[in-house]
């Protein structure tokens, strides 16, 4: 059962990494903003294919 | 073949109807390009523009998707060259690389977003462009050896977006900060709380008695290491806040709130390390989670407005001087003359040099009427000049100007405004009687058990204060008053924050604002059926009736607006029919003149048309010397000011300040009696709510314009009523959309349905504190109980609070949004 406290290591690394993601998505303003990506992802980008 | 053909025509017929950039109707306007038909020749332009740079997919996306440009000036903006300007409106610039942000009030659709993040594509000195779609605002980065800012305005000029640029937004300091701090919080409070909770696992089940390997002890020292950011970081705002009211020698909700956290703290780690128990850093982190998801769900937000506007919002950035120079307007010195055309705002007190004045004041007095000023006169800060441009000679700087003076007035202030506007919250009101309880009943159960053990006396007054803790009552008007305000916001009435809910309970004193607020402005729609204006005199023959109508049409003025309306509504055609006639004249603050066929035609005040002045008229109409009769024109009252000043007028006092002139008395006096105060200056209105406030009464305030500004920002509660919601509005505590106004007694009800509703939730948290307690005073409160006791109050008052308060909304009539029953 010692295996146990490994485990409990490796989750709570896995718990700070999900917590410095989240810290990374709300500094780059991720949550400032929850409309206009909604309606920029239905874009067509064909037009800038060309272009570049 | 034979098919195609009507196909064709049908599509030709179904452009040419209305213009292919903005979808308005073009009428009998012709400009023609590609096959497509254009409104006027500035659609056609933005259509040229789009089409060299190949971006037509912006008539995909959204068909018709333009802004209609008819009739709109192109603003002009050289200031935008002033360096001193730039700098100011700049968020952000390194080398070349320059960063700012525009509001765009044009922004309406996808194909909006889609165009203005093209815009790299017109120029190249554009790096980046963003919009964001519900504050429509667009964040530019460039660079500024390619491209200025000046290019930049007029670039979003020319393609229909004009930004919107005005003194308010040259003051960074105050501009909004996305407070993060809140969204770090919860995130440490959660992460702690699932691992914590995670790590107590082997406690609630007993796994230590089985294996005995020892999961407890380090298990414990982990959860000590995960709780420490739980209490001094998330928790912080708990501690600081109880912190700073007890220094004042007041006990606020987070007093109690922060006993129970260092209680549950330092008795948890206490036990660890002793190896007496588990600790309770389960329910600890549990506790500060669930306060930190209440305070995030009473932050709401209603992007699209502000509550904290002032003066700056509406004047502009820079002024024109004589010499064709633009400049700041703050660096207006005393001397300088400046020129101010038609629509625009005087920005510094002045003597008019040149031209014919004609102000409208309704910014600063309410006063509906266009002032007319000559050559002499002085002019104050804040009126709009209508009509011809202006020459204005500045004898007060911005700073020191009449507007700007009152603005600067104490109330303004927050310092002035602490006295009057606090008035003490439920939840503060609570939380002091409840420590007191709490704190009696922890001693009473200490030196009870202190005369049989004193191990059992400190476990159970320590439990008492752990168990007691309000989490639930805390959480009950978050959740139930945000959840409240949610529901307020999707039927036209927004609030600032929760504790304007609790305010409006108190109210004990109503003031109304008359123009804008219980009366509205009309544009010359047609006016059939409308009794609130009627012509009196001899009968207009058809061709009367046109001149008339041609000649108010020549005026900007409301009155002339209006009677165009009436008369739209009577004759046939509906339209002014065009007329030439060399001898028109508008004389300001008179009236029209006119020679049609040889007929003298005068339309205006008593005085202009050589007639007595009576009560009931408000212009009067000659034609060749001889009077025909008169026009009279009553305010138009919103729909439902009658419901709502009898709802008002049962319960509390109401008043009516207005700073217009007494013609209404006759009208409002059933509803107001003696309380009717005519001619006020913002200045008198916000005395008159000092007045009430210091004979103690709680005053709400129903206002609109920049001239209510002062009595709203010194009532208790004041509303603004806005047309249009994006348009702006003073300083408040509530915006009210003119079309919900109607509903105004139902928000009220449903207001007063909710603080009940915290009362409930209070009971039913007692319930649940009684429970714990019975078992905290035993000494006999295990982790287990504590960590299922307390998140189940928690969620209980969670769930009540909203669901109940969304089954009262459904009740009173605002369950469906669309739905509004009259």
């Amino acid at each position: 059962m010692k295996i146990i406290f490994l485990l409990i290591l490796v989750s709570l690394l896995v718990a700070i990494g999900f917590l410095a993601a989240f810290f990374w998505a709300v500094k780059s303003g991720q949550y400032e903003d929850d409309y206009t990506p909604s309606i920029r992802i239905l874009f067509d980008d064909k037009n800038e294919k060309k272009t570049k | 073949m034979n098919n195609i053909a009507p196909i064709k025509e049908n599509i030709h017929e179904s452009i040419s109807s209305t213009c292919f950039h903005c979808g308005e109707n073009c009428g009998d306007v012709n400009v023609l390009l590609h096959d497509k038909r254009f409104c006027c020749q500035g659609c056609k332009m933005v259509y040229e523009i789009l089409h060299e740079k190949d971006l037509c997919q912006y008539y995909d996306i959204d068909a018709q998707a333009g802004v209609s440009l008819r009739g709109k000036k192109r603003t002009q903006f050289a200031w935008l060259d002033d360096e001193v300007i730039q700098s100011q409106l700049i968020d952000y610039q390194e080398d070349m690389i320059t960063k700012v942000t525009f509001f765009l009030p044009a922004i309406h659709c996808a194909s909006c977003v889609w165009l203005l993040e093209n815009l790299f594509k017109f120029n190249e000195g554009i790096l980046d462009s963003k919009i964001n779609f519900i504050k429509k605002e667009i964040y530019l980065t460039f660079d500024s050896s390619k491209v200025s800012l000046r290019d930049l305005a007029e670039l979003l000029v020319s393609i229909g977006y004009t930004p919107e640029i005005n003194l308010g937004d040259l003051d960074k300091s105050k501009r909004k900060k996305v407070d993060k701090k809140l969204i770090y919080q919860l995130g440490v409070a959660g992460f702690g709380f699932g691992n914590v909770m995670l790590l107590s696992f082997p406690e609630y089940l007993g796994l230590d008695e089985i294996n005995a390997i020892g999961f407890q002890k380090i298990f414990g020292w982990i959860n000590i290491l995960l709780a420490i950011p739980i209490v001094f970081f998330s928790g912080k705002d708990y501690l600081k806040s109880a912190w700073l009211s007890l220094q004042q020698r007041n006990l606020n909700i987070d007093v109690p709130i922060s006993i129970g956290i260092l209680t549950l703290f330092g008795r948890s780690i206490f036990e660890i390390l002793s190896g007496v128990g588990a600790g309770y850093l389960d329910s600890l982190a549990g506790l500060v989670f669930f306060l930190l998801i209440g305070k995030w769900f009473q932050q709401i937000t209603f992007n699209h407005l502000s509550f904290e506007r002032d003066y700056k919002s509406y004047f502009p950035v820079a002024a024109l001087l004589q010499n064709g120079e633009t400049t700041p307007i703050q660096n207006l010195k005393k001397g300088d003359i400046i020129i101010v055309k038609n629509k625009e705002l005087i920005p510094a007190d002045g003597i008019l040099m040149q031209g014919q004045g004609s102000i409208d004041y309704s910014f600063v007095t309410g006063e509906s009427d266009a002032v007319a000023k000559n050559k002499g006169d002085q002019i104050f800060a804040g009126g709009k000049q209508l009509g011809e441009s202006v020459e204005i000679q500045i004898t007060k700087t911005v700073s020191q100007s009449y507007l700007t003076q009152l603005w600067n007035d104490a109330v303004f202030s927050k310092e002035g405004l602490s006295q009057h506007n606090q008035t003490q919250l439920l939840a503060d009101k609570v939380g002091k009687n409840f420590t007191y309880i709490i704190l009696t009943i922890a001693f009473l159960t200490l030196f009870y058990w202190l005369t049989i053990d004193v191990v059992i006396a400190v476990n159970a007054f320590t439990s008492v204060l752990i168990i007691a803790c309000p989490c639930a009552v805390a959480l009950s008007i978050p959740f139930t008053f945000g959840n409240a305000i949610r529901i307020l916001g999707k039927h036209g009435f927004y609030l600032k924050n929760t504790k304007v809910i609790e305010q409006f309970q108190q109210v004990t004193a109503v003031i109304f604002d008359k123009t804008g607020t219980l009366t509205f402005t009309k544009d010359n729609s047609i006016e059939k059926n409308n009794k609130t204006i009627t012509f009196h005199g001899d009968e207009l023959t058809e061709e009367e009736k046109h001149h008339v109508m041609w000649m108010v049409s020549q005026s900007t003025h409301p009155l002339s607006q209006r009677i165009l309306g009436l008369l739209r509504g009577e004759v046939e055609t509906e339209k002014v029919l065009p007329l030439a006639s060399k001898d028109f004249l508008e004389i300001e603050g008179k009236g029209l003149r006119a020679v049609i066929n040889q007929k003298v035609i005068k339309i205006g005040s008593a005085n202009f048309t050589q007639n007595k002045a009576n009560d009931l008229a408000n212009v009067f109409l000659q034609i060749d010397g001889k009077t025909k009769g008169f026009f009279t024109i009553k305010n138009q009252y919103r729909k439902g000011f009658e419901t709502i000043l009898h709802f008002y007028k049962n319960k509390n006092a109401i008043h009516l300040l207005s700073g217009d002139n007494e013609k209404t008395r006759k009208e409002l006096e059933p509803y107001f009696g003696k309380n009717l105060h005519y001619l006020q200056s913002p200045k008198d209105k916000l005395n008159f709510t000092k007045q009430l406030q210091s004979q103690g009464e709680q005053v709400l305030m129903f206002g609109d314009g920049l001239n209510d500004a002062g009595a709203l920002q010194q009532s208790n509660v004041g509303v603004v009523i806005a047309e249009d919601t994006n348009n702006f509005t003073p300083a408040c505590d509530a915006i009210l959309d003119a079309k919900s106004f109607p509903q105004l007694p139902r928000f009220s009800k449903y207001m007063q349905g909710c603080l009940r509703l915290v009362y409930m939730a209070y009971g039913l948290a007692f319930i649940y504190n009684l429970i714990g307690l019975s078992y905290a005073v035993q000494g006999e409160l295990s982790p287990l109980i504590a960590a299922i006791l307390m998140p189940a109050s928690s969620i209980t008052i969670v769930l009540f609070g909203v669901f109940s308060g969304t089954f009262l909304a459904w009740k009173i009539g605002l369950g469906d949004e669309n739905h509004t029953p009259d």
